[in-house]
């Protein structure tokens, strides 16, 4: 048996996706031109698919401390904090973040799905018990496979679901470890947060929020869920991520447990593996500043999720459960939403195709996300073309429903 | 922040009382002894829809390999499962069991360990 054979099933159902056109998994951007345009196959194209929520990535401030950073520390740290020592700039990054969050203790890892590996693999071990939302990130589930812990799903956003997994538990020893995310990556629907809560304190279980897509988005001051709901207290580890919001790379764990620096010489993911560059976190300290000092960009991202989103749905698309950074339009099948996606592309608009097993129930989705810097006429520009495109397919079906279509923009 | 490692005897009592009223919630459902046919029978049910061909969903079909359900759908299942059966079946055992009579199996013993 060859070494790629266990992969067969796959192989074919992407050689089915590439064979009839341009690569869904592979596009190449020719150029960036902005936090909402680039260059692909030669022409301009709108961006909605880039998680770049507050369109950072060409801040000027952040930009120009980052160009700083390289001239003044170079462009890497060639090896990890453990091994190279941290420069100054990664503790201020980490003393700034806790404080951000109101928390002793934070740690940056090179990525947030490190983050997540690292912290939630070993937090918990042989004889604890992890429990799980079934539509977690793929970081989560790789961190499932590390740990000794027994791991148990319960089902998405239902907090009767944890409850009755952390019942069955009894009295049987063993720490319990929850982890729930802010907003999910997939259908930008937020969690029940406070629901969970009280599910957690009843059996005196710990909870991780992981607030990637969260962050900047939610919360009075863009904490994220956490603040929203006003549970920041009652979140023991709070995990994030600076390459969505915040627009670089990196990621992130608070809290204010006294033990948690025990994690610096314990979590793997953070030991064995070079820490970020100078120009990164000089950037991710601009950009965090730039969060707290323009809560206009948080309006801004919602109005423009309640112009796409409203409008979609008015056009009778089947959407995400509620509104959100991330948009989600159901399609009927894998191959309808790669039809829809080239099309879209074709048309010069750059979304995700999420299929199975990627995404949740088996959907298949168009995965939009939305950024504070689109236009009202950027998205609605969108939605024509998406209109268009969808009665072509025969995915929008009747007529068009009369309605008019508010751009809060 | 609370400290999590002590139990607190309020919370303990409201705890037992739910788990007496769930029990009692169960036993009104079902029949005390869960058989292996319910389970076998329940354990089809949610398997039908995946069935490949002609051949009969049995004891001996392998979840993954006979049926055309992918990993994801196997776990929804056996959260399905659990709830019905009022057991909780770790990811880790999930991942070693193949037939649906190893899956029953699984089913029957954390119930009786309850
Ligand atoms: C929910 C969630 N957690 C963690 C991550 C990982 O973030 P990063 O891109 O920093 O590795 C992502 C991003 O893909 C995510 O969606």
């Amino acid at each position: 048996m060859g070494l790629f054979d266990r992969h067969a099933g796959l192989l074919e159902a992407y050689r089915d996706v590439r064979t009839t056109g341009a690569d869904p998994f592979q596009i190449r951007m020719e150029r960036v031109l902005s936090p909402t345009e680039a260059v692909i196959n030669g022409r301009k194209t709108l961006l909605v698919g880039t998680n770049n929520y507050f369109g950072l990535t060409f801040d000027q401030s952040c930009m120009d401390a980052a160009i700083e950073a390289i001239r003044a520390e170079g462009t890497g740290t060639t090896g990890s904090r453990i091994a190279n020592g941290s420069y100054s700039e990664h503790v201020l990054l980490e003393e700034e973040i806790a404080a951000f969050y109101g928390m002793k203790h934070c740690m940056v890892f090179t990525t947030g799905y490190q983050a997540n590996l690292g912290v939630i693999s070993t937090l918990v071990g042989q004889g604890d018990h992890l429990l799980i939302d079934a539509d977690s990130h793929a970081s989560i589930y790789d961190a499932c496979k590390m740990t000794q812990a027994e791991v148990v799903r319960f089902k998405h956003n239902d907090p009767s679901s944890l409850d009755a997994r952390l019942r069955r538990l009894g009295d049987r020893p063993g720490n319990r470890l929850v982890i729930l995310e802010g907003i999910y990556s997939m259908l930008g629907d937020s969690a029940p947060l406070k629901e969970f809560i009280d599910v957690c304190k009843k059996y005196g279980a710990y909870v991780l929020v992981d607030e990637a897509h969260s962050l900047g988005a939610l919360g009075e001051t863009g904490r994220g869920l956490c603040e929203e709901a006003g549970v920041l207290d009652d979140c023991h580890f709070i995990v994030g991520t600076f390459s969505k919001t915040l627009g670089a790379i990196g990621g992130y764990c608070v809290s204010n447990d006294p033990d948690f620096d025990i994690l610096r010489v314990t979590v793997r993911s953070y030991m064995f593996t070079a820490s970020l560059p100078p120009s990164i976190v000089a950037s991710v300290r601009q950009a965090l500043r730039v969060v707290q000092a323009r809560p206009e960009l948080r309006k801004q991202l919602w109005d423009n999720v309640a112009t796409l989103y409203d409008g979609l749905k008015a056009q009778g698309f089947k959407l995400g459960p509620e509104h959100g950074p991330v948009v989600g339009v159901h399609l009927p099948d894998r191959m309808a939403a790669v039809g829809f996606w080239r099309a879209m592309l074709d048309a010069g608009i750059y979304v995700n195709v999420a299929v199975p097993p990627a995404t949740p129930n088996g959907v298949s989705l168009l995965r939009c996300s939305v950024c504070a810097a689109h236009t009202p006429q950027q998205l609605e520009h969108m939605i024509e073309v998406m209109t268009g495109i969808g009665r072509q397919l025969g995915i929008l079906s009747g007529a068009p429903r009369l309605r008019v279509v508010a751009g809060n923009g | 922040m609370p400290d999590l490692g002590t139990g607190e005897p309020l919370l303990r009592t409201a705890h037992q009382l739910i788990v007496e009223n769930d029990d009692i919630a169960v036993t009104l459902e079902a029949p005390c002894q869960t058989s292996r046919i319910d389970v076998i029978g329940e354990i089809c049910h949610h398997l039908a829809p995946f069935q490949a061909s002609d051949r009969p969903i049995v004891g001996e079909t392998v979840i993954a390999k006979d049926l055309t359900i992918d990993s994801l759908a196997i776990m929804d299942m056996v959260m399905e499962l659990e709830d019905r059966f009022d057991v909780s079946i770790p990811m880790n055992v999930v991942a070693e069991i193949q037939t649906v009579d190893q899956l029953a199996d699984t089913i029957l013993d954390l119930r009786a360990k309850r």
